[in-house]
């Protein structure tokens, strides 16, 4: 039996439906994301959890126990808010305190409580502070010590990072991960960052229009992304549009150009419309590959690390990045190029 | 800015200064005159001496202090209940708190009578505590304009809808959440308008008169209509407590150490 099992979930407001049956089983300790642009009802699925709305359908329960007659305030779950929302008229020991007051914890035991929530975040020192005069990352670690000092049985993160800037980003999500490895406690992240879902999670459920399109472990998402959707949202990749020609052989063609692909094209017929998609680290001018198409240089540009080339492929524009060396030349527009890359790297991509 | 502007914008406010000063200082300068050919305090003494200045003073206070009372506690959790779960409602609420500005006291008073005299079924008149409660009760809907502005405004500082799930998820209920969080961060709002409150009940006349309650403003009256020289020194006392109110007000707003939630 797993830990957290959404089952058949649905909310609609009013006539329309934001979260539709969706199915999840987390397991005690995961850590898993939901990603989606704004508005694909993951967002919605995490206040459903915590108690804040109501589903339409469906039922939520946490350790067997069905969550759905329970109240917010009964739930026992940890919430971590993407406005911070600390209590700006309380200091950090009172703001990670709240909890433990709350449910009567004797003093003594609230003080080593909290004493041992500001070790784990390393704001000892800061304890008597109040929320405005703290930065933003300092406040969204306070707030995480916060919703763990009552020993929730779940946490869950509400894009808890995209307040803060980008260095603080990095750091914060790698000390989240650190924590809740640490207490091994059963942790839901809503983000609309790709990057930070696939850095951060066990598996990553990526969603769309209120569905779960594809649930799997942060690799299996970025190498084999389930429909077109998903390939197009978690990372940058190349769409090529293409036509089977012969399904047994695994023939395509892209333009005037055939080539073979490593999947199967099964149920699929001759001169069938089907798009392709290449990863922009998979190709490349020099490295060795057994496929070869050929392209016009667009554009490259150097950014340091890696130099990206945009090749134009039948019409179709792919980017692609190789490694920088220093005896590199880089490509110009207009020079027409072979993009080689290995047939195992192109994916067949379902809508 | 040029030299004439300058000398316009002066001029604009020593008008305006002139204005409030000049009838203020003539009301000073008279309550001195109670001794012929001398400044004195003579009436200032003469007031502070009557016993039915402190009975009716002291009065006064007290139900200032019941009805601030009575108003934060049903406008503190209104103001917040609309914010957070009918915020449709909230140009109807505000119209009906305004409504005391536009119907005047003398209406509720003899409304109130009607309601809650002797032969109804709720007779608060024909009690001391009764007219009492009826009187601070009237009170609260006159401060309600001031009171429930002043309280929503505070409550727009605050992000009211993330800090109560931030409390509930962390276990609290609503008599927790308001006391704990949302009060406390509202207190600068809560005072100014329990300042407001404590200003109009201090000077307010028509309920007190009409319910018959030993109240300062009808005092006031009484006085001014039968001496000459102490309604004028009580109308500078009166005008002395209100300031103070008012910078009680300014002295505790820019102290409070409650912050806005995000910056």
């Amino acid at each position: 039996m797993s830990f957290l099992v959404l089952d058949n979930l649905q909310k609609c407001f009013g006539a329309v439906q934001v979260v539709k049956n969706f199915n999840m089983a987390i397991e005690k300790g995961e850590f898993v994301s939901f990603l989606g642009p704004s508005g694909c009802g993951k967002t919605t699925v995490l206040r459903m959890i915590a108690g804040f709305e109501t589903p339409s359908g469906g039922t939520i329960s946490i350790d067997g126990r069905d969550q759905s007659r329970l109240k917010t305030n009964q739930r026992n779950i940890g919430m971590v808010f993407q406005a911070y929302a600390l209590f700006p008229n309380m200091n950090v020991f009172d703001n990670v305190a709240f909890g433990l007051k709350v449910a009567g914890t004797p003093r003594a035991a609230i003080e080593a409580r909290v004493k041992e929530m500001l070790a784990l975040i390393r704001l000892e020192h800061l304890a008597d502070r109040y929320p405005y005069q703290m930065s933003g990352g300092q406040q969204q670690r306070v707030a995480l010590a916060r919703a763990l000092a009552p020993k929730p049985q779940l946490l869950l993160l509400d894009e808890p990072l995209s307040a803060l800037d980008a260095k603080i980003r990095i750091s914060l999500r790698e000390e989240i991960r650190q924590i809740q490895r640490q207490l091994g406690i059963t942790t839901v992240f809503v983000t609309h960052d790709q990057e930070e879902a696939l850095s951060i999670s066990d598996r990553i459920v990526v969603m769309n229009a209120g569905r779960a399109d594809q649930i799997g472990t942060p690799s299996e998402i970025y190498n084999r992304p389930a429909t077109r959707f998903v390939a197009s949202f978690v990372g940058t990749l190349n769409m090529l549009d293409a036509t089977v020609v012969d399904p047994a052989e695994h023939t395509v063609r892209v333009g005037n150009q055939v080539i073979t692909l490593k999947e199967t094209l099964v149920g699929k017929t001759a001169g069938e419309p089907i798009v392709l998609a290449l990863r922009p680290e998979a190709g490349s001018l020099q490295g060795s590959g057994d496929t070869t198409l050929k392209g016009d240089v667009l554009s490259s540009s150097f950014l340091g690390s890696v130099i990206r080339t945009k090749i134009s492929v039948a019409g179709n524009p792919v980017s692609f990045d190789t490694f920088n060396a220093p005896d590199l030349t880089m490509p110009r527009p207009g020079e027409t190029v072979d993009l080689r890359f290995s047939s195992g790297d192109l994916l067949v991509v379902r809508d | 800015m040029s030299v004439w502007t300058r000398i316009v914008g002066w001029a604009v406010l020593i008008f305006g200064l002139l204005y409030f000063f000049l009838p203020l200082s003539g009301l000073f300068e008279f309550s001195l005159k109670a001794r012929r050919g001398v400044y004195s305090f003579d009436a200032y003494r003469e007031v502070f001496a009557d016993p039915q200045f402190q009975a009716t003073f002291t009065y006064s206070v007290v139900m200032a202090l019941v009805t601030i009372v009575i108003g934060i506690l049903i406008v503190v959790p209104t103001a917040f209940w609309v914010r957070l779960k009918m915020p449709w409602a909230r140009p109807y609420v505000e119209f009906l708190t305004l409504l005391p500005l536009v119907i005047p006291a003398i209406v509720v008073v003899f409304g109130y009578i009607r309601l809650y005299n002797t032969a109804s079924w709720l007779p608060l008149t024909g009690s001391i505590f009764g007219t009492n409660t009826l009187l601070a009760f009237g009170y609260t809907i006159l401060a309600l304009p001031y009171m429930y502005r002043a309280v929503d405004t505070g409550l727009r500082t605050i992000d009211v809808a993330t800090l109560t799930e931030a409390a509930q998820i962390l276990g609290a209920g609503w008599f927790t959440i308001l006391r704990r969080v949302i009060l406390p961060n509202v207190v600068p709002a809560v005072l100014s308008g329990a300042f407001l409150t404590f200003a109009i009940v201090i000077g307010e006349f028509t309920l007190a008169a009409l319910l018959d309650r030993p109240a300062f403003g009808p005092y006031l009256q009484r006085i001014g209509a039968n001496k000459a020289y102490e309604p004028f020194a009580l109308s500078v006392i009166a005008f002395t407590i209100t300031w103070a109110c008012l910078a009680l007000i300014q002295f505790v707003s820019r102290f409070s150490k409650a912050a806005p939630a995000r910056h």
